[in-house]
């Protein structure tokens, strides 16, 4: 097994937060044996706070009694850390545009995408044109290429793996399509990602998630 | 990894800065080009297509953007001098968490700083002063956050100095009286070659907001 017999290696998540999700997906690329302690976020415990005083968020990865915090500094840290099946190539513009890629993500495609879900009218009209923007490019980087990280995935497809599953419930909660046909290349591969050995079995139950999301749903357009 | 390096940059940009510092720390000549962000170059815009931002550290013709990924890809390239991450994973994860940590809170906060009046300015100067205390913290006794030398934080946190005397003036408050250790830290690493020559003169930047607040019509 990877992890020699002094590794203690704790995960602070929930059972449904895409953040965490990454760093279980990392963890088990690795084959690293792990802890997995899931958080009630409306009632964060002593341990989470002491280990992420700053934010007070999950995910947080203890290793070894030492706290990492954000999700991306967390993938990093694994990569650094455990070298077999590398989530960041070697060359270093390689690297600077998963790096990039993941920037992207989380300051662009996610927070447009979140902003359909969470508005309506002209707020949503315009998150949906900017989303229409960002998917385009998201499409552009996988031409010619199986998995953003090329052959095998690294760390932008981790990074937006998220997708292979919310952009579906998001779908279905809505009741509008958010990535269609004008984008074969990411349906194939938010497919491809979906079926992958590594990922399959981590997803969250469906059913509970479009619960939850429903719920969210209904707390952002309450009923007139 | 040598070959031509091009920075497409604006003078009072903390960003680029950042990557100055890292490439003068490295020793890399290159050329600096700056830009006219009302009237982009068309060098910009097919280098940067997808933000349309400066900084971006173009080598030998290929594009890196973002600041931060810039100043890692030089440690990367360069990586036989002057090192600006720790080699211990958990130190790298700490030093990029600080950095985001000052990605996340300082610009923001400093621009509410001088964008703002009344009560919305004074809890932006309370919640600027309580990053920087943060920080202050994170420092603690060691000459730089990087320990005897330049690291990967102060690169981050640096260029955010040449703008303090400006955030001052418009909040009507001294940086200085409230974390100190910061500011002697800061004067510690203006001492340094690569920092004095990368950071523009405080009262241009000063001038450079007045400026901004004519156009943005903020008092």
């Amino acid at each position: 097994m990877a992890n020699n017999m002094a590794e203690e290696v704790k995960l602070f998540k929930t059972w449904s937060n895409i953040f965490g999700l990454r760093v279980v997906w990392a963890l088990k690329l690795k084959g690293i044996e792990y802890e997995a302690i899931d958080e009630d976020l409306s009632n964060k415990s002593a341990l989470l706070l002491q280990y992420n005083p700053v934010y007070k968020k999950v995910p947080v990865l203890v290793h070894n009694g030492k706290p990492v915090s954000e999700s991306l500094l967390i993938l990093e840290y694994i990569d650094e850390t455990w070298n077999q099946n590398p989530i960041l190539p070697e060359d270093p513009f390689e690297r600077a545009r998963q790096r990039f890629l993941a920037k992207f993500n989380e300051e662009k495609l996610l927070p447009t995408i979140w902003a359909i879900f969470t508005k309506e009218g002209k707020d949503r009209e315009e998150a949906m044109a900017a989303s229409v923007e960002n998917l385009k490019f998201v499409e552009e980087e996988l031409k010619g290429k199986k998995f953003f990280g090329s052959e095998k995935i690294g760390l932008a497809d981790l990074v937006f793996g998220w997708m292979a599953n919310l952009i579906g419930i998001f779908e279905e909660v809505i009741g509008l399509k958010i990535v269609d046909e004008r984008y074969p290349l990411l349906l194939a591969w938010m497919q491809e990602f979906y079926e992958l050995p590594v990922i399959k079995d981590t997803w969250p139950p469906h059913d509970k998630m479009i619960i939850k999301y429903q719920a969210l749903y209904e707390n952002y357009h309450p009923a007139k | 990894m040598e070959g031509a390096v091009v920075l497409l940059d604006f003078w009072p940009s903390m960003f680029g800065m950042r990557t100055r510092i890292a490439l003068a720390e490295k020793g890399i000549k290159y050329e600096y080009k700056e830009e006219d962000l009302r009237n982009k170059s068309e060098l910009l815009l097919q280098m940067n297509p997808v933000h349309k931002k400066i900084p971006v550290l173009i080598h030998n013709g290929k594009p890196v953007c973002e600041s931060l990924i810039q100043v890692q890809y030089i440690d990367e390239v360069w990586n036989d001098r002057a090192p600006l991450l720790p080699s211990d994973p958990y130190k790298r994860a700490i030093a990029r968490f600080w950095a985001d940590f000052i990605d996340k809170k300082i610009y923001d906060q400093g621009s509410k700083v001088w964008k703002t009046k009344g009560e919305e300015q004074e809890t932006a100067k309370k919640e600027f002063i309580e990053s920087l205390k943060l920080l202050e913290g994170e420092l603690g006794d060691k000459a730089y956050f990087g320990g005897e030398n330049l690291g990967f934080v102060d690169v981050a946190l640096v260029p955010f100095y040449s703008w303090f005397y400006a955030y001052e003036k418009c909040g009507n408050f001294s940086i200085e009286a409230e974390c100190p250790k910061l500011i002697a830290w800061a004067m510690r690493c203006m001492q340094k070659e690569s920092v004095a020559k990368s950071l523009p003169d405080r009262e241009k930047i000063y001038e450079f907001i007045l400026h901004m607040k004519k156009i943005f019509g903020i008092e």
